[in-house]
């Protein structure tokens, strides 16, 4: 870099470098750019000494702080507790009855209850509650095992079909799979099923035919009056309320192929004063018992 | 000359800069890499883990195939939100045995590292096939087809060898029971269940896709999801031993 070109009208040096005539400006970058530049690798440096950083042969340097994320996490979810204090406590240990008749307890619980429905249940149950087929409306008075506190806290700790020895069992039956009952049976029977609620049926269906068929075969489950069995969770079929729907041919498949709908147990998953809140919610969505 | 000034040899040879970048992304390799093979804290030991079954290995491959990692982490950070929300944050050995590891970093659904028997298979069948009939606010795409599409088992013990090879600790057993293994986990009735999870331990034997015959890749995929963090036990899982 012997001689130096100045370029003449901003009196900056150039690369040196020329193409077509055009040459390029050396400028130099800004001493408070080179600075910070500098101040940066220096930070660096102070970095690896005080959070890990470099690898050794055993293991690695583990700074001056000790910085552990799982560390802070653990800290973080305690200070949690901390905040959440003794009205947690008190959801935990507090019978499900007194957490209704204490005013804050209960404002906590519907509070609490709401925000994990809409983390956990929602998907199946909808955010407001209003279930979808083959998953429960739970804002109405029509419950499959039960809607008394205890037992909607039974339902969402152990669920149903859900593989835990606690959970509730029971299933609608494959009728036409297992060869129990013929097509024409079938469809006699799913007309005498729509006649329990007042819905129409089709024309030359014997509703007295389907009335034995039912007698011999449903009201094991669903009760001599058709109104249900929640030890069983077998649904009443004598109201407007239907889990899958109530047209005809929703009716043959559930009677021909059977019905297992699951509900998950959450008890693994969620802890008690959780549980608690959530059924406390569920219960005061407007169909509790 | 001034040392500063030696960069020149680079910028003017390009043979001799091709050598010096090779040399210096060696070095960040050999510092950032190599100790994540050798370090023991890398990866935690703790009981459960196991390698998928070829069911389920089959859902991660259409998991990988479709693209689910684009919307849906597999993650669950150590934050104290995401903790609340999806439970205990996500473990290096919860992942050992993903090539490539599925842990995502775009949020556009849900994070899935513990979506396992979080809902039913009804609900996935469901929810996979036609999202919107069952979260109306959902922008999911629907995977109707995955129902009708029979699961392609010839590729399957291929797979189990390769992935031996990069350290999943498949068995001969196992690799030369594959494709048996793949229907055993649709088939409940099967008689070679016993002897299925005893080969996986913890696996799950069900129809999940609630249709008769061959396994779908519906079967495959809710097999897949219906497992994905539910291996370990966290009330085995010493917490203090496992500090990073």
């Amino acid at each position: 870099m012997a001689d130096i070109d100045i370029d003449k009208h901003t009196g900056t040096a150039t690369t040196g470098h020329e193409w077509d005539g055009i040459k390029e400006l050396n400028t130099p970058l800004p001493r408070w750019w080179i600075l910070t530049f500098y101040a940066c690798i220096i930070w660096a440096v102070g970095y690896w000494f005080v959070y890990p950083s470099w690898p050794l042969a055993q293991s690695y340097l583990p700074g001056l702080m000790g910085y552990s994320s799982r560390a802070n996490v653990a800290v973080e979810l305690s200070k949690l507790e901390a905040i959440r204090g003794d009205k947690m406590v008190a959801l935990a240990t507090a019978p499900l009855a007194d957490i209704e008749k204490d005013p804050a307890l209960l404002a906590l619980a519907r509070a609490k209850g709401k925000v994990v429905f809409g983390d956990n249940c929602a998907a199946c149950h909808g955010s407001g509650a209003t279930g979808a087929k083959g998953f429960p409306n739970l804002n109405d008075d029509d419950w499959l095992w039960g809607g008394t506190l205890d037992q909607i806290m039974q339902t969402i700790q152990f669920g149903a079909r859900s593989g835990n020895d606690k959970g509730h069992e029971g299933q609608m039956l494959a009728f036409g799979q297992s060869g129990t009952l013929t097509k024409d049976q079938i469809v006699t029977v799913a007309n005498y099923v729509r006649s329990l609620s007042g819905l129409s049926t089709r024309q030359g269906v014997d509703l007295a035919a389907g009335k034995t068929i039912f007698t011999e075969n449903c009201t094991v489950c669903h009760g001599d009056n058709a109104k249900g069995n929640q030890e069983l969770g077998a649904p009443n079929l004598t109201d407007k309320i239907w889990l899958y729907g109530s047209d005809e041919a929703t009716i043959i498949e559930t009677v021909t192929n059977g019905r297992a709908g699951v509900m998950p147990a959450w008890t693994d998953r969620l802890d008690l004063a959780t549980i608690k809140a959530m059924a406390v919610y569920v219960h005061s969505l407007g169909g509790g018992k | 000359m001034s040392i500063w000034n030696r960069h020149k040899i680079f910028e003017t040879n390009s043979l001799v800069l091709i050598v010096g970048i090779l040399l210096v992304v060696a070095i960040g390799g050999l510092v950032e890499i190599t100790p994540l093979f050798y370090l023991k804290s890398t990866i935690e030991v703790v009981d459960g883990v196991r390698p998928y079954t070829p069911l389920e290995l089959t859902g991660r491959n259409i998991y990988v195939r479709e693209g689910c990692y684009l919307c849906h982490s597999q993650m669950i950070r150590p934050l104290r939100d995401e903790v609340e929300r999806y439970g205990h944050y996500s473990l290096a050995a919860e992942s050992m045995y993903d090539h490539p590891f599925q842990w995502g970093s775009k949020r556009t659904g849900p994070d899935l590292a513990r979506v396992g028997g979080k809902y039913s298979d009804d609900w996935h069948v469901t929810h996979l096939k036609n999202p919107r009939s069952i979260v109306p606010q959902s922008v999911m795409p629907g995977y109707s087809f995955l129902a009708r599409t029979e699961v392609d088992a010839s590729r399957l013990p291929d797979h189990l060898r390769t992935s031996r090879i990069v350290g999943v600790p498949y068995t001969d057993d196992e690799i030369a029971n594959a494709v048996a293994d793949l229907k055993t986990q649709t088939d409940p009735d099967s008689a070679d269940v016993a002897a299925f999870t005893k080969r996986y331990p913890k696996a799950v034997v069900r129809n999940f896709d609630g249709q008769p015959g061959n396994p779908t890749e519906l079967d495959a995929l809710i097999a897949y999801l219906q497992m994905l963090g539910t291996l370990v036990d966290f009330k085995l899982y010493n917490e203090k031993a496992n500090l990073r």
